[in-house]
């Protein structure tokens, strides 16, 4: 197990984010986090990756108890993430942005070491080109781009997706995909949150579903989608819940 | 040759402080001397304040204190334990790193506007409390008895050497911004700059980071400090800690362009050289302050990236040179 | 004892005085999050509005007070088009300094006017005995005017329609304009109106202490202090915060030289801001 999730809670003042989330992610699958908006999708990842201490329970990465340790820390450890809400360093050039990966993450290269690995990265995800602009000048689907490359550039272990295909058109959702499942052949472990129905369900190997910071769900995708609980939880919008069944065909 | 290329930032930088450190020695005229030396001065202490300032981004209002304090320790070396201006200036530099370094672990936690106060909170603090610590003279501060400079040749040689030895100290300044600036450890606190919590979320260790860019950045300051007390021959704390001064180097910085190492230098330079062009000419001499004042605000309103930022973005191909 | 009863009766007085100014930038930092670093030298053109008026046409100073309040409010008003306007959303360091700049011309400007030999407004009103301690009318006045000031901002604050409008975007300025408030003209406006406040306060203290044109720097530092004190964007926890930084300049002098005051208020100033950087009562967040 990469990833042990044991009853972990998180309240914000009176209201409960999460509540007694447990599950275990075996290396090398995709899990997918799914859940109307507010379900504390990113509030999980938060928990995860140190940002937030969580109230109750306990959160293990390679058998390792980190629930008390910060974003740093984790990110040395072999966690990466990219934010729904794109973070790019604007007034840094796109390589430097996906150098600060590779000089900071796991491996904490040198900086010529970190330049071929953020050239590489680039070329893998497609930003070539623009290595040398400002990151500030990229538009909103490069900037997703770029936040999946300077993850990848820290070689982690686990990689958290927060909405990489949210505000993407059908041709760069596809190439997005792609993507991830290439950098799943590298054996990196992924979870992503997305909103994207028939490409989350194509793409992930388990399926989590979460409802006002309670886990509802868990299964194969297919399994998920049939379950009426979950159907039930899109019932206020009944298109989300039709994309849903459309997705698991 | 590939390797010089590499650092035409650096060289350009150099290239510029030498040509005003040279201007005094090839004309021997003592009083362009002194200018050279208030232009030094201010490049030292914009250069440092940048490496918080400009590449960290955080903005210290009151980054004066380290040169008081340096002020004050390596004067209270030279007159009351005797020591010679060598030892004086490194524990000022060792002092204002040490205060630097225990500011760092608190008021560092502080963002924005909030680290800003309390940077003008220290500086009062410290400047309130050396006015009544009698070891340092209270109010009336220390001066240097005139037998001190016997040691170095009598007075005279003593001012000259002071102007070497400020050359020679914003050299270093400039070089150490440079390698910051090109180092791993520069690109992590540019990453802080840019987004703190991004910065982290990709194992930048910001609290430690930005701790060592305020000791870097607060060591020079700190040894200016006892060398411009040294050949002023006293101090006083309203002379050590002038609040004002201290948003000057701010202005400077940004005039020139924060987080370049060019662009405080040229901002110093600059700043410098427009005060003295104002004081000088009749009609502006009595509202100096009020000039430059406009200055500032035409910089800050419409080229807030300063001259140095402006034209990397202008000219983005010079950015080598433009470092 | 009598010497102490004083001292502290007048910091208490002295304290409201301090509040107003404090209030003011306290004002601008809850409306647009801008800390005016020309405050301090509004302070002092509120005390040269007094002082000229009276030495010069003999207008008695609290008159003065109500001509520098509008001065104080049309400055601010002019200060914030030109300097503040444009810099407003762009990071802390660009309104810092504009605002600076605006320091360095109002200093330039009445340095050379003015010079900065320390004047006086020859103004006095006798002093009320009562028992042992002895207290100037013009600092009771001063004290009387402050707190019909606070009285009317929070009049102002909270039932007229334009201060529920400068509440409401200083609460949250996208939601304001939602809803048709002209957030620009409202904000401009409450920038007049902290700007008022120190030239008030800077006009009451001339009406008892000696100042410079550069007095006004001190004001604003202890403006700084107050404000942290009671929660920056918090206008009551300014006036709390005027009051609790009077007494201690009442209190601390019988304890020890008055020249420690200074290194207190500012090492509380520092400490606050470590552990309660939302001030005693709160801040805006």
């Amino acid at each position: 197990m990469i990833l042990q999730i044991q009853g972990v809670s998180k309240n914000f003042g009176g209201l409960q984010a999460l509540q007694n989330v447990t599950f275990d992610l075996p290396e090398g699958q995709i899990l997918g986090l799914i859940g109307p908006n507010g379900a504390g999708k990113t509030t999980l990842f938060n928990v995860i990756n140190g940002v937030y201490l969580p109230s109750k329970g306990r959160i293990i990465f390679q058998g390792e108890d980190v629930t008390h340790r910060n974003t740093t820390y984790m990110a040395h450890k072999g966690l990466a993430r990219t934010h729904q809400i794109v973070k790019p360093l604007n007034d840094m050039t796109v390589l430097e942005n996906v150098m600060v990966g590779a000089c900071f993450g796991r491996e904490g290269h040198g900086l010529a070491q970190a330049r071929k690995i953020a050239h590489e990265v680039l070329e893998f995800i497609g930003l070539s080109e623009r290595a040398d602009q400002l990151a500030s000048s990229l538009n909103v689907a490069q900037k997703k781009r770029l936040e999946m490359a300077r993850a990848l550039a820290s070689r982690p272990y686990l990689l958290l997706l927060d909405e990489v295909l949210a505000g993407l058109n059908p041709s760069e959702i596809d190439h997005m995909v792609d993507v991830v499942k290439r950098i799943r052949e590298q054996g990196i472990t992924i979870i992503m949150i997305e909103h994207v129905m028939h490409a989350i369900m194509n793409v992930s190997d388990r399926i989590l579903v979460l409802d006002y910071g309670q886990q509802i769900a868990e299964g194969s995708p297919e399994e998920v989608s049939n379950n009426p609980k979950v159907i039930e939880a899109y019932l206020g919008d009944p298109k989300l819940a039709q994309r849903l069944m459309e997705g698991a065909e | 040759m590939n390797t010089l290329r590499n650092h035409l930032g650096l060289i350009a930088s150099l290239v510029i402080v030498v040509l005003i450190g040279l201007g005094p020695i090839v004309s021997q005229n003592a009083a362009s001397r002194e200018v050279a030396f208030t232009v030094l001065r201010a490049i030292a202490l914009a250069s440092g304040l940048n490496i918080l300032l400009g590449y960290t981004g955080y903005v210290s209002f009151g980054h004066i204190v380290f040169f008081g304090l340096g002020g004050y320790i390596g004067l209270y070396m030279i007159t009351a334990q005797g020591q010679s201006l060598w030892v004086a200036m490194l524990l000022a530099g060792l002092s204002s790193a040490i205060l630097a370094f225990l500011l760092g672990k608190s008021i560092l936690r502080l963002r924005g506007a909030y680290f800003a106060l309390a940077t003008i909170g220290v500086n009062e603090a410290v400047r309130a409390f050396i006015n009544n610590f009698e070891p340092f003279g209270g109010p009336i501060g220390m001066s240097v008895n005139f037998g001190v400079y016997q040691k170095y040749g009598g007075a005279m040689q003593a001012l000259n050497m002071s102007f070497y030895v400020m050359l020679a100290l914003t050299i270093v300044v400039v070089i150490m911004s440079y390698l910051v600036k090109t180092s791993k450890f520069g690109l992590g606190l540019l990453a802080i700059r840019e987004d703190e919590d991004a910065a982290e979320v990709m194992g930048v260790p910001a609290p430690d980071s930005k701790t060592w860019a305020y000791v870097l950045s607060a060591i020079i300051p700190g040894m200016v400090g006892a060398l411009f007390f040294f050949k002023n021959g006293s101090i006083e704390p309203a002379e050590a800690f002038p609040l004002h001064t201290s948003i000057e180097m701010i202005v400077m910085v940004m005039l020139g362009g924060q987080g370049t190492v060019l662009g405080p230098l040229l901002g110093a330079a600059g700043y410098q050289r427009l005060r003295g062009l104002l004081l000088i000419n009749p009609l502006f001499k009595n509202i100096q302050l009020a000039v430059s004042g406009v200055v500032l605000l035409i910089v800050i309103l419409f080229i807030p990236a300063g001259v140095v930022g402006w034209l990397r973005r202008r000219w983005p191909q010079w950015r080598r040179v433009l470092q | 004892m009598d010497l102490l009863l004083a001292s502290l009766v007048d910091g208490f007085l002295l304290g409201f005085i301090y509040g107003i100014a404090a209030m003011g930038l306290t004002l601008i930092w809850g409306v647009m999050n801008v800390i005016n670093l020309s405050h301090g030298p509004i302070i002092a053109l509120g005390m040269f509005t007094t002082y000229l008026l009276f030495m010069s046409l003999g207008i008695p100073p609290y008159i003065g007070v109500l001509l520098a309040a509008v001065i104080g409010l049309i400055l601010g008003v002019i200060i914030y088009l030109i300097a503040v306007q444009r810099v407003i959303d762009a990071p802390h360091l660009s309104s810092l300094l504009a605002t600076f700049a605006v320091n360095m011309i109002i200093i330039g400007i009445g340095t050379a006017i003015f010079t900065t030999s320390p004047r006086n407004v020859d103004f006095r009103l006798g002093a009320l005995t009562l028992g042992s301690i002895t207290l100037q009318y013009t600092r009771i006045i001063a004290a009387l005017i402050a707190i019909l000031v606070t009285g009317g901002l929070y009049y102002f604050l909270y039932r007229t329609r334009l201060g529920k409008y400068i509440r409401a975007v200083a609460n949250n300025r996208s939601a304001a304009e939602l809803v048709g408030i002209p957030s620009n003209r409202v904000v401009a406006i409450s920038f007049g109106l902290g700007t008022m406040l120190a030239a008030i306060a800077g006009a009451l203290i001339a009406t008892f202490l000696p100042f410079t044109i550069l007095a006004g720097g001190t004001y604003e530092t202890k403006s700084f202090v107050i404000s942290v004190l009671g929660g920056l964007g918090n206008p009551v926890g300014a006036l709390i915060g005027g009051l609790i930084l009077g007494l201690l300049e009442g209190i601390i002098p019988a304890f020890t030289q008055t020249t420690w005051v200074p290194v207190i208020e500012f090492v509380l100033f520092v400490i606050i801001l470590l552990v309660r950087p939302n001030g005693l009562f709160g801040a805006k967040e």
